[in-house]
């Protein structure tokens, strides 16, 4: 076992390497001069000048690679030079908001797509199965940044139940944190849930229709215990690895929904950083989920090995 | 009894506490976008000048009709040669730390301004050689050369005085925690979130403030500012959008205000800055240019890429502005005229590509120039890029036209100088014409009026026919905010004054 830690282990720095070379390369791909960007409407070009020195602009792409690598090696991944703050600090401020944001949307999804998904599968070709599909529709069709506006419009401007944007830390205020998250979060969900509707009807229709639940129908077993006990049970298993695929998903993909509510969030940083080409922010926040994305990996891996022997002598 | 007496006394300091802060007040001001860094030197953002509207006073602000009044400065007086302002600073002004703002602040934040790394100041500033005190509450300003657009550069941000303590303590961090001489004093900002600003309690003219707070809230999306400002998050909002207009109009609970910008929207024609201007007809030839202007209805553009919010315009500054040349009018759209000329330049389909940022309204504008100008003959194709892309682009020469906005200057110097002069930085035309560079800097080294109008009509006669850039309209800054407000100024730069403003 620990030969195949250390094997699991060592393979990680190769990989983190090729991954730094190839965000830092392909950012240099991207047309537009960052110093022109920075430099603001007056493009005075001592600005420029010296923001290219700032930024290493006037090496040759290896020492500037070098000098970004060096940094990252010391825990230090640069600087904004639009926001003058560490980006190691901007990603510890955003990355718990985008994590709430999607804790609180695969809440959501599982609550409304999971039920609606039993329910459309036990009652098939009701009323309500044509009901939970429809809505299922709904949910996969519609726009985010649409329903994020109707939302807007109807619970903040109409009703006035909820702020129609930004964001409250949970530790100020958790009620002021919780209505500002909800509409958010439930567009996020909407959609997830959609899938997960769809799936879990899918799930369960082939769970339903298998011997053992025909064989404790026959054995009296209450029509409840049937569907809650015996089908979902067995139909969750692959509901549960589509929720965690999509819970990634969330974190990367929540950009236009936080844009839509103002919620200062991992998505808004990186799409900011793009369009304002402030390369450490951007070079920083992928190399972070680069790894976080490694890193699981190598918790999956760990956990085969420990669940199959097999594994650690291949 | 004492200690009934002092119990009663606690009640009532308790209540007063509580009547305090029942009435404190809270200004809440969304913004179209976050921010840069909150360093007057370093800043480069025009949402950023917003914010230090409250935070950062200057030496001289300009008011609703342009003019230059004192701000930090009490008053100032030029050198008969113009090449020294000499300016009486205000007496019992303080910085937000207590310290005193004085002859020796003011000549540390002009130096600073022009000599730190990466200042944005220092182009503003240029003709400033050197910055002498006089005594504790005068400061001598010495130029290399006259210089008439400088007090007008002084009540932008190349004027505002930070505090030298606080300034050199933070070094280059010091936008991450301002201290200034303004109303307000910065108290936390969360970045692309929000910017808190605390009322400064000995600011020099405390009488006109009557809020306790402002919060800042960069809402990118004009449908989500407003639908805050309709849910009573926001009190304030800048840029709303030209077609939420007449919905809002109807809405007694709300105001609006319209002030024309003092800048412009354009498209930059590439007329030298590569090899492309001599291979697109239209870079080529002037009377390919004036087909394509006479080919435009301003009118109609505004109409239906803007709504109707914004003035038509044909020159560098709007028509209601004291430097308009009048000699050079808005030219009518002309289609046999158009048709005409591209016949005697002998490209009666003349084709050229329209570059455009992805903006909303910049791709409304290339829509409607290009099916106007296809009525006189022109092929025009529409390359929707990316602006930080079109930057580069338009930097390298490689663009036929460029759709272009300027967000304007108080002098017309600001909006003239850099992009007509020779090999200027925003000179993305590569116009270049010693004639336009003369009167360009003659414009700058005479304070008169008078004089200055007549090189700007002389130079309108020149570049307008030469068109580098065609001038099409000038955008309305659209505010929209309660109708609880009071005292707004609508001053033609579009930054927010707080100073008079209250809820009734």
């Amino acid at each position: 076992m620990s030969t195949f830690l250390i094997r699991r282990v060592a393979a990680i720095v190769p990989t983190l390497l090729f991954v730094s070379i190839l965000i830092f390369g392909l950012q240099q791909l991207l047309p537009g001069d960052p110093a022109m960007v920075l430099a603001g409407e007056e493009r005075d070009p001592a600005v420029i000048a010296h923001l290219r020195e700032t930024m290493h602009l006037d090496q040759p792409f290896p020492v500037r690679y070098l000098y970004w690598l060096r940094g990252v090696v010391h825990g230090d991944l640069g600087e904004s030079l639009r926001m003058q703050q560490p980006v190691g600090a901007l990603i510890a401020a955003k990355l718990p908001v985008t994590l709430e944001l999607a804790c609180i949307a695969i809440v959501i999804a599982l609550a409304i797509g999971i039920p609606a998904g039993v329910v459309s599968a036990v009652r098939r070709g009701t009323a309500w199965d044509y009901g939970a599909n429809v809505v299922a529709l709904w949910g996969l069709s519609t726009p985010n940044f649409w329903l994020g506006i109707m939302l807007i419009l109807l619970f903040s401007v109409t009703l006035g139940w909820l702020p129609a944007s930004g964001y409250v830390s949970p530790f100020e205020n958790w009620r002021a944190n919780l209505a500002s998250m909800i509409m958010p979060a439930f567009v996020l969900g909407n959609a997830i849930a959609a899938v997960l509707m769809r799936h879990t009807r899918s799930a369960m229709l082939q769970v339903l229709s298998s011997d053992y639940v025909r064989t404790a129908r026959a054995k009296g077993a209450r029509e409840r215990d049937v569907v809650l006990k015996h089908a979902l049970r067995n139909a969750l298993i692959p509901i549960i690895t589509l929720g965690a695929l999509e819970f990634g998903t969330l974190l990367s993909g929540a950009v236009l929904t936080e844009q839509v509510f103002t919620i200062p969030g991992f998505g808004k940083l990186i799409v900011d950083a793009v369009f304002n080409r402030d390369y450490a922010v951007v070079q920083g926040v992928v190399l972070f989920t680069a790894t976080a994305y490694i890193m699981l990996n190598l918790v999956a891996d760990i956990a085969y090995a420990v669940v199959n022997p097999r594994i650690r002598v291949q | 009894m004492p200690k009934r007496m002092h119990q009663a006394m606690l009640i009532v300091a308790c209540l007063l506490a509580l009547i305090a802060s029942a009435n404190a007040q809270t200004l809440r001001i969304g913004l179209a976008e976050d921010p840069d860094v909150l360093d007057p030197t370093l800043a480069r953002s025009f949402v950023g000048r917003i914010v230090f509207a409250s935070l950062c006073d200057k030496l001289f602000d300009i008011d609703e009709k342009l003019a230059i009044v004192p701000q930090l400065a009490e008053s100032y007086q030029w050198s008969s040669d113009s090449k020294a302002l000499t300016i009486k600073v205000r007496a019992g002004v303080t910085f937000h730390d207590g310290e005193k703002l004085d002859a020796a602040a003011v000549k540390y934040s002009l130096e600073r301004h022009k000599t730190m790394a990466g200042s944005n100041r220092r182009g503003e500033l240029a003709p400033l050689a050197s910055v002498d005190v006089v005594d504790p509450m005068t400061v001598r300003l010495n130029l290399s050369a006259p210089f008439s657009p400088l007090l007008a550069q002084l009540a932008d941000r190349a004027g505002m005085i930070v505090s030298p303590k606080a300034a050199q303590a933070a070094g280059d961090k010091f936008g991450a925690r301002p201290v200034c001489a303004g109303p307000f004093q910065f108290t936390e900002r969360v970045a692309q979130d929000r910017i808190v600003l605390e009322r400064y309690a000995n600011y020099w003219n405390k009488g006109t403030i009557h809020f306790d707070r402002v919060v800042f809230l960069p809402i990118p999306d004009s449908t989500v500012r407003l639908a805050n400002l309709r849910s009573g998050q926001l009190d304030f909002i800048e840029r709303l959008a030209a077609s939420d207009v007449p919905q809002l109009k109807s809405d007694a609970r709300f105001g609006i205000t319209k002030i024309t910008e003092i800048g412009y929207q354009g498209i930059t024609i590439n007329v030298g800055k590569s090899d492309l201007a001599q291979k697109n007809p239209l870079g080529r030839d002037p009377r390919v240019r004036e087909a394509f202007e006479l080919a435009l209805d301003r009118e109609g553009i505004v109409q239906v890429a803007m709504d109707g919010e914004a003035d038509v315009g044909n020159q560098w500054v709007a028509p209601n502005n004291t430097f308009y040349a009048k000699n050079v009018p808005i030219p009518a759209r002309n289609l046999a005229r158009a048709k005409q000329l591209l016949q005697e330049a002998g490209v009666p389909n003349a084709s050229f590509t329209l570059m455009t940022p992805t903006t909303a309204d910049a791709q409304r504008i290339a829509q409607v120039v290009q099916a106007m100008a296809r009525e006189a003959g022109f092929d025009v194709k529409i390359q929707s890029t990316e602006f930080a892309t079109s930057l580069d682009l338009a930097d390298k020469g490689q663009f036929d036209a460029y759709v272009l906005a300027w967000s304007g200057r108080a002098d017309p110097d600001g909006n003239i100088y850099s992009f007509d002069a020779c090999k200027q930085p925003l000179n993305y035309a590569g116009y270049c014409k010693p004639g336009v560079d003369d009167l360009l800097n003659r414009s700058r080294s005479t304070r008169d009026v008078d004089e200055r109008r007549q090189l700007f009509s002389e130079l309108a006669a020149i570049a307008l026919k030469d068109r580098p850039i065609v001038y099409l309209f000038h955008r309305h800054w659209l505010w929209a905010y309660t109708s609880k407000l009071e005292g707004l100024r609508a001053v033609p730069d579009g930054l927010v004054r707080v100073n008079g403003l209250r809820f009734k």
